[in-house]
């Protein structure tokens, strides 16, 4: 997991130093201490149990909830890589949520059903590259524009095509949303594969260093042979696409389209979970392995706070507690200031 | 000069010194400015003008030397501070508010009301006056974006002057005025020195600082050159005196190639040019060939380069690379054609200042290559510590990013990324600015050695030694336009300095 981050990639004398000073610890750090406190909540928090050939236990539900956003925010870490932003990838979701119903009432067979829902997705995102990068238009606002706009869309399909019921059975869906292979629930199985495709995509080609380089400075990369512009578009259409991934398993988890309430505030976790994972809005690097381990920190602090018995309402703010206190240790000036107080004491 | 001749001095800067870290911006630099003078202030693009302004404004802090104000020491701590003393300075881009009118724009700033409050019908009283000043006529309640830019300039600098403003800094305020807005900007000016305000004028337009000033001060690579009155000082030993350091340790050590000795043509331009941008001009590169491109700043040097490479798209001409027509090309396209560029202002253009020493140095080398062949690892390592070596970068390793080396080893990395392309032709604007000695030398030997390998330069330059010592063919610009070549045993410091102030039978 750790290989996927380019700081990872010291030489091995570098390399102890490089894990002390690592950004990476601080999210690792915080998933385990999240863990360890609900270990003292929950005391059999950390059991799991085969029900039905399936694994099932905190662990695994964990694991389990943590998928979509963990998709949405993998797209994110690209396109932030390229000092973007997209605010649309829930309205992204409402309309692929939209699109599934209507083709399931249409009648159509599983796998055009699931490459139409990805097109779907591949088509928002060619919107939002379209803006940012042949428009020039600031990311914030061209991704606000679907953001707004998307949750409509999503309602006007139904309108038209899915009747005054928008809800489904589908065996296949069901499949994607409670399904296991070998044990473990397919999501995750689908996830890991997403991500291992991602993570060949963005490190095994040279995609990676285009993405970093036009996020740090485009005008240099331009001049350098690099086209920018390409590199935008292509990055906001991978944050389509696996938006829809997500739209998809959320879509099969709730047998129904909902636009309105769907996915709703996901682009938020997806930026937290970037963030926590290491990343910088100001673009630039792109950490795909440290981004999952951010949408787990913000899955735990979930899972754990309603195992707690603390009402729902607290998670938000706990949440937010930790996500300041991850942020404040990876901040270098507050990290001086700590190693300052540290050492003048012995001094 | 004539310090004892003329009324006492307004402001006396005396041995002032600057450095940013790795760069010494000012060193021991003196400027003295009396009241009712018009001092043009000169010198190529980091030769330390805006520093010295800046401390002169307060805007900078200074590490050496003393500012006198009418004979008495003064340490300004900010603009607000300089402006209370009478020192106000308009800057090249007008900083004023396009959608607010004319009457808001100038109220902005140090408020007279109690608690902030503006009282309007003062505020337009007081916007009346400050424009009567400068005997302008305009409605004041336009938006000031309504306004052409000389307006907009105008607007700006009653913005700047108060009552009590005796010393007014304009940078480069005729930079985006045409000939009849000049006019009425320097009638405004004479109009102010006669009332006795010292005016310090940064301009790289020479006609103009003849037209205007009294004093010229020049400076270059934060050193005062020199500084007389504009009526002792001809314009060639202006021109000298910016761009031309006096000869003697780096004479040039190599005979320039004679025009039989040339290799193939690899790049022909034909007609390429730009409106409002550049010329059309001509230029073709050799096989084997250092072109140099000279002329003061503001002359389209950069433009040129730019135009070569596809930056700055072409709207006339034809480009042929290696006897190919390429059309109107874009830096990526150039890259493939064997095209590769290092620019002038490594920190915006060249460095992607977060990646590492080695990220940068393949950066060019992968984009020819595509993205789905990325070059493996070890390929990377070998790469970059190979450039490294090579090109002498002093870096513990290539893993460092980029942007914690100093200047000369950073330009280096812009060059060895060009390099690592393995481009047949080679632009390099500027490719010495702001580096040490030892760099400078390293980088000119560098370029006589890729020549020698049958690669194609052409190298823009503001120091006409280094253009002297590296080219076989010198190419001159001027205002904008390519006015001639130089090559072979005509290059010389003189004859290139003549050909730019136009003495030699130019069109101007």
């Amino acid at each position: 997991m750790a290989s996927t981050d380019s700081t990872a990639e010291h030489s091995a004398p570098g390399r102890v130093k490089a894990i002390a000073q690592s950004r990476a610890i601080w999210p690792l750090l915080a998933l385990a201490l999240i863990l360890i406190v609900a270990g003292f909540i929950s005391p059999n928090f950390y059991e799991i149990r085969i029900v039905e050939g399936r694994l099932f236990g905190n662990l695994i539900d964990i694991l389990y909830r943590a998928v979509p956003t963990a998709l949405v925010a993998l797209g994110m870490a690209v396109v932030i890589g390229t000092r973007g932003i997209d605010l649309s990838v829930g309205s992204i979701i409402a309309i692929v949520g939209a699109v599934i119903v209507w083709r399931i009432k249409m009648g159509d067979p599983h796998v055009t059903i699931l490459f139409t829902a990805l097109a779907a997705g591949i088509l928002c995102g060619m919107w939002n590259g379209f803006l940012v990068a042949a428009l020039g238009i600031q990311p914030i606002i061209a991704t606000l524009i679907l953001m707004v706009s998307g949750r409509g869309i999503g309602m006007l399909i139904n309108l038209l095509y899915g009747g005054t019921d928008p809800s489904f059975e589908s065996a296949f869906l069901q499949g994607l949303s409670t399904g296991s292979i070998w044990l473990i629930p397919t999501r995750l199985v689908l996830a890991a594969g997403i991500f291992l495709a991602l993570w060949l995509l963005i490190r095994r080609t040279a995609l990676g260093l285009f993405v970093e380089s036009v996020g740090g400075n485009a005008a240099a990369s331009n001049l350098a042979g690099v086209n920018a512009r390409v590199i935008v578009f292509v990055a906001y259409v991978l944050c389509g696409l696996l938006s829809a991934w997500a739209g998809i398993i959320m879509t099969a988890d709730t047998h129904t389209s909902d636009p309105v309430s769907v996915a709703l505030y996901i682009e938020l976790d997806a930026i937290l979970a970037v963030v926590i994972g290491g990343g910088s809005l100001a673009g630039g690097r792109i950490y795909l392995g440290m981004t999952v381990i951010g949408a787990l920190v913000i899955q735990a602090l979930t899972t754990a706070t309603l195992i707690s018995g603390l009402p729902p309402e607290y998670n938000l703010i706990i949440k937010a507690l930790v996500v300041l206190s991850v942020l404040f240790l990876q901040s270098a000036n507050a990290r001086n200031a700590i190693r300052g107080l540290v050492s003048r004491k012995p001094s | 000069m004539n310090a004892s001749a003329g009324p006492a001095a307004r402001v006396e800067m005396h041995a002032i010194g600057k450095s940013f870290p790795g760069v010494r911006a000012l060193s021991g630099v003196d400027l003295t400015l009396y009241p009712g003078e018009i001092h043009a202030l000169l010198g190529e693009n980091g030769a330390g003008k805006s520093t010295l302004i800046k401390i002169l404004t307060g805007a900078l802090d200074r590490d050496a030397g003393e500012i006198r104000l009418d004979g008495e020491p003064v340490d300004f701590r900010s603009t607000g501070e300089a402006q209370t003393s009478g020192i106000s300075t308009v800057y090249q881009e007008v900083n004023l508010i396009p959608a607010m009118s004319v009457t808001k724009n100038l109220a902005l700033g140090p408020s007279d009301g109690a608690f902030g409050i503006i009282s309007w019908r003062k505020a337009r009283a007081a916007a009346r006056q400050k424009l009567a000043r400068l005997n302008l006529d305009i409605d004041i309640e336009q938006p000031v974006g309504t306004f052409s830019v000389a307006v907009q300039q105008l607007v700006a600098i009653a913005h700047a002057l108060d009552d009590d403003t005796s010393v007014l800094v304009l940078d480069e305020p005729t930079a985006s005025l045409d000939a009849q807005e000049t006019a009425t900007l320097f009638s405004i000016l004479r109009d102010l020195k006669s009332r006795g305000m010292a005016i310090v004028f940064i301009t790289h337009f020479l006609d103009q600082v003849y037209e205007i000033s009294d004093r010229i001060s020049v400076l270059r690579n934060g050193g005062l050159v020199g500084t007389g009155l504009a009526s002792d000082i001809s314009r060639q030993e202006l021109i000298s005196m910016m761009i031309g350091r006096e000869l003697g340790e780096v004479e040039a050590t190599f005979a320039h190639k004679a025009s039989e000795e040339k290799g193939t043509e690899k790049l022909v331009a034909r007609g390429i040019g730009r409106k409002r941008t550049l010329e059309p001009f001509d230029l073709t590169l050799h096989a084997g060939e250092v072109v140099g491109l000279a002329g003061l700043l503001g002359s389209g040097r950069t433009e040129l380069t730019k135009l070569v490479l596809g930056a700055i798209r072409a709207d006339s001409g034809t480009l042929e690379v290696g006897g190919k027509d390429v059309g109107r090309n874009t830096p990526r396209q150039s890259l493939e054609s064997g095209i590769a560029f290092c620019p002038e202002d490594r920190k915006a253009e060249g460095l992607v200042g977060d990646l590492s020493i080695r990220e940068n140095i393949m950066l060019s080398m992968q984009a020819k290559n595509g993205w789905l062949r990325r070059v493996p690892r070890k390929q990377q390592e070998r790469l970059a510590s190979e450039m490294i070596d090579a090109l002498a970068i002093a870096t513990p390793d290539a893993e460092k990013p980029v942007r914690q080396l100093s200047g000369g080893n950073q330009q280096k990395v812009v060059l060895a990324r060009a390099l690592a392309s393995k481009p047949e032709i080679l632009l390099l604007d500027e490719p010495t600015r702001g580096i040490d000695v030892g760099a400078h030398a390293e980088i000119i030997m560098l370029i006589r050695r890729l020549c020698e390998d049958g690669m194609a330069l052409l190298v823009a330059s503001s120091e006409l030694d280094e253009i002297v010592a590296a080219s076989d063919r010198v190419a001159v610009m001027r205002d904008r336009r390519k006015i001639g070549e130089i090559a072979g045993e005509d290059i010389k410091r003189d004859n290139i300095i003549r050909m730019i102030a136009g003495e030699d039978g130019g069109q101007h």
